[in-house]
């Protein structure tokens, strides 16, 4: 099966890993909180509460098993983020990790930005699989020789040693947020990034960590005034000067860099029009947006709020080309959403590598994938059960109400604690990773 | 598979159509919550959510105002967080005994082993 096309009928997909504790006590720490491919694929990277990065690479291909892609095992492992103090307003800050981002590789080294609510750090992660030996002062276990024993000279030399892989923090971007950071993104300029917050969004140098440009503030002078907050942004994929930000009201901005210093003036706004007649206390809560993301060819974006995903072509503004439901069957548990804090959680969408399937998660550990050309979509499923080695996994269907069909799951057994808010799609194969709360699962294609 | 998505159109459509008759999901849901809490909705509601946001995480112990507090109540007890709650609200001063637990040392993530 060539490509990374999502729009075969016969597309299915195998189990291939699962990462974590089997056990069902959790702590919080083990929380998982991003997941997110390199640019070539090979390397996947996750987040936790815990403040802790494991970075899993993909095996080159075996070749007594052509049939499943490489698999993905531990490379490097650090703790990025720890947790702070902010003694003046006697608050903690969290050292969750809310955001990895990769750079584009440029040399040998692997570096990735990661952020808490606060701070963002630039890791760089190399492999050493060499050591010089053969000093003249010094013996193989670090002790000096005695001098007057010397009577001839060497050259050192690089000889091989187990492969070692060290994570060291490069660049430390602190004290430019008074808000909690939701969103990094890396621009294409590959020189500069910008991280946001719920208020603000700054742009940074990469090399330069003292000093950071608001670019976007949208602080009233009156906080009793609030009536928004910014819950995502993103560089476009190729225009290095434009990016977008979303909103709680379900409005995202896109904004060009060179129109002036201070983008709050938005190039566009995108919003589709709300009936009226429908509006209700939970409709601006839902229509809150979660995550935004440019599609691959920088022609499309996709946002995800409480219940749907939907598409906007970057030329239409008014509403977007393509609305997905994610899980309609909600809307008539808002209630309860409510009152258990459900309804405030935030899931993230992703593109495949050729922007025709998008995935997004839900709760009952599914997750959702939409097939734009195929206008199909399937739910499936992340669970222990369904762990064996390239079993097939099965669709699931979740019964709205009245008579539940046999295989069929009723809404009022779903298990709102299961919730999968972490997707990541391989940028050039079907592989996919899927994040429980605690686990990594990673599908790959059914390849015949 | 496909037959989701038309199923969902179709119901959608029919909502629209019968609006007029039939009370959206969401409004009766609305009216849930508004029974039982009669207070919701008062306040602009936005201005509440966006402010819990805001102010996301555990406020520590100040012992300014710990001691403040203890110095005006003089006699009384100082008010005390009620055991479920997780979030600071209005007059609550954290004292001692209601602070979280200290979190555990910091260990390998289980993902990695």
């Amino acid at each position: 099966m060539a490509g990374a096309g999502g729009g075969n009928n016969d597309l299915q997909w195998c189990f291939s890993q699962v990462k974590g504790a089997i056990d069902d006590d959790v702590a919080e720490a083990d929380i998982i909180s991003t997941v997110e491919f390199n640019h070539s694929g090979e390397l996947l990277a996750t987040g936790d509460k815990g403040g802790r990065v494991v970075i899993f690479q993909q095996e080159t291909e075996n070749k007594s098993q052509p049939q499943s892609r490489g698999e993905y095992n531990v490379y490097s492992t650090f703790q990025s983020h720890e947790p702070e103090f902010d003694y003046l307003k006697s608050l903690e800050i969290e050292e969750k990790i809310n955001k990895i981002r990769w750079l584009p590789q440029k040399n040998a080294a692997q570096f990735l930005l990661s952020t808490n609510d606060k701070t963002i750090k630039l890791w760089k992660i190399s492999e050493r699989d060499k050591r010089p030996e053969g000093y003249n002062l010094k013996e193989e276990d670090g002790r000096y020789r005695d001098s007057t024993t010397i009577t001839t000279l060497r050259v050192p030399v690089f000889r091989p040693m187990d492969l070692m892989v060290e994570a060291s923090p490069r660049r430390v971007f602190a004290n430019a947020h008074t808000y909690h950071i939701n969103s990094i993104s890396v621009n294409s300029d590959n020189e500069t990034y910008l991280s946001a917050d719920d208020l603000r969004v700054n742009l940074w140098h990469l090399e330069i960590t003292d000093r950071s440009f608001n670019i976007v503030d949208i602080k009233p002078a009156n906080m009793e005034e609030l009536t928004e907050v910014i819950t995502a942004a993103e560089f476009h994929p190729d225009q290095c000067n434009t990016f977008v930000y979303s909103s709680s009201k379900g409005t995202i901005r896109l904004c060009d860099m060179r129109a002036s210093a201070l983008c709050d003036k938005h190039s566009k706004l995108f919003e589709e029009p709300e009936d009226p007649s429908n509006r209700s206390f939970f409709s601006e809560i839902i229509s809150s947006i979660s995550d935004v993301k440019f599609s691959h060819s920088g022609r499309y974006m996709m946002t995800r709020d409480y219940l749907s995903v939907k598409i906007w072509d970057l030329n239409m503004e008014n509403r977007p080309v393509e609305t997905y439901q994610v899980h309609e069957y909600l809307r008539s548990k808002l209630c309860s959403l409510y009152e258990n804090d459900c309804i405030f959680d935030k899931f993230e969408c992703c593109w495949n590598g050729n922007d025709s399937v998008v995935m997004t998660g839900s709760y009952n550990n599914f997750f959702r994938m939409l097939d734009r050309g195929q206008r199909r979509d399937v739910t499936l499923e992340a669970s222990r059960e369904n762990s064996k080695p390239r079993q097939v996994l099965k669709p699931r269907r979740v019964c709205a109400g009245g008579k539940r069909k046999k295989d069929e799951i009723s809404v009022d057994s779903l298990d709102f604690n299961k919730k999968i808010l972490h997707t990541a799609w391989h940028p050039q194969e079907n592989i996919i990773a899927v994040a429980t709360t605690n686990n990594l699962y990673i599908f790959q294609e059914k390849v015949n | 598979m496909s037959e989701e998505i038309e199923e969902t159109k179709t119901v959608e459509t029919s909502a629209e159509e019968q609006n007029t008759k039939v009370i959206c999901p969401e409004k009766v849901e609305e009216a849930k919550l508004k029974a039982r809490y009669p207070h919701l909705g008062n306040k602009p509601m936005g201005s509440d959510i966006l402010r819990k946001r805001l102010q996301k995480g555990p406020k520590y112990f100040d012992s300014g105002d710990y001691n403040m507090a203890k110095a005006k109540i003089k006699n009384k007890q100082l008010p005390t967080a009620a055991a479920e709650k997780t979030e600071v609200t209005g007059d609550h001063i954290p004292t001692p005994q209601d602070l979280p637990q200290r979190k555990p040392s910091l260990v390998t993530s289980k993902l990695a082993g």
